[in-house]
């Protein structure tokens, strides 16, 4: 085992555990508070993918805007006073022993497909490469999706907006 | 054995997307719902990430990979304007107490 290994097994016992966590307390906020570590780990395995730039979008769009949006909507959606933060669950047995099927499945599949593996050589960064990309071969998706986002703020704005009794 | 392959990588975003579909379906909190979907995001992410490296497929992986964070950011904005609206109409947002389509 060297670093590389080291590292994989870390940042993946890091998300796993944390993603355990997220899906099974019943405390809200703890369960955000957790899935900010699973960000940071899934950003942790984009490095070792040789994905540089996805890691930093990865931190800064998902730790700094989605989670940042899920914890308001936590806050605006529960009786802070009352403290009734938690959450109900319902089908635990049933739902435990279909999701460990779909596991035991999906985890196999994986291990026993014979992949053809075939690495390129890794370029030092993929920023360049990137956006190269994005102006080029990918441009009529860029142009879209911005129009996409701005749809979807107006729409949001447009939805969550108070009416004036 | 602990030589990190490519099967390492697609085996972690299983039981990643395993966890995030157990949580769609147990949780009753719409949030929780919501963080679910972003773990299988996560999960598909690391699936587009890790094919791009070992099969030697230029950036296509990641440049989708950057695409999908763009959608969940969206998605999360919009159902988040949804879930307050819910919030507002029936004082919360147990998913299996929701079941009017109207007032």
């Amino acid at each position: 085992m060297n670093y590389y290994d080291i590292l994989f097994y870390l940042f993946a016992i890091i998300t796993l555990v944390s993603a355990g966590f997220v899906v099974t307390t019943r405390n809200v906020i703890y369960s955000a508070f957790f899935l900010l570590f699973t960000f940071f780990g899934v950003a942790g395995i984009y490095v070792l993918l040789a994905a540089d730039f996805i890691a930093v979008v990865q931190i800064m769009v998902y730790v700094g805007g989605i989670l940042i949006l899920l914890l308001f909507g936590v806050m605006l959606t529960n009786k802070i006073t009352n403290v009734d933060i938690r959450t109900g669950t319902g089908n635990l047995l049933p739902a435990s022993i279909a999701v460990g099927l779909l596991m035991g499945a999906l985890v196999s599949v994986m291990i026993y497909t014979g992949w053809k593996v075939q690495p390129g050589e890794v370029p030092d960064t993929s920023i360049k490469q990137l956006g190269a990309l994005l102006i080029t071969d990918y441009l009529l998706i860029f142009e879209l999706l911005g129009i996409l986002l701005l749809i979807a703020l107006i729409g949001a704005a447009s939805i969550a907006r108070r009416d004036k009794e | 054995m602990f030589q990190v392959t490519l099967q390492h990588f697609l085996v972690l975003s299983a039981i990643l997307f395993s966890l995030g579909v157990y949580g769609i379906v147990t949780r009753k909190n719409a949030v929780m719902v919501l963080m679910g979907i972003e773990l299988i995001l996560n999960a598909a992410n690391i699936n587009f990430v890790a094919f791009a490296k070992f099969g030697n497929f230029g950036f296509g992986g990641q440049m989708y990979a950057l695409f999908v964070i763009v959608l969940a950011a969206a998605e999360a904005a919009i159902a988040l304007a949804i879930v307050l609206n819910i919030y507002k109409t029936f004082t919360n947002v147990n998913i299996d107490e929701i079941d009017n389509l109207k007032e």
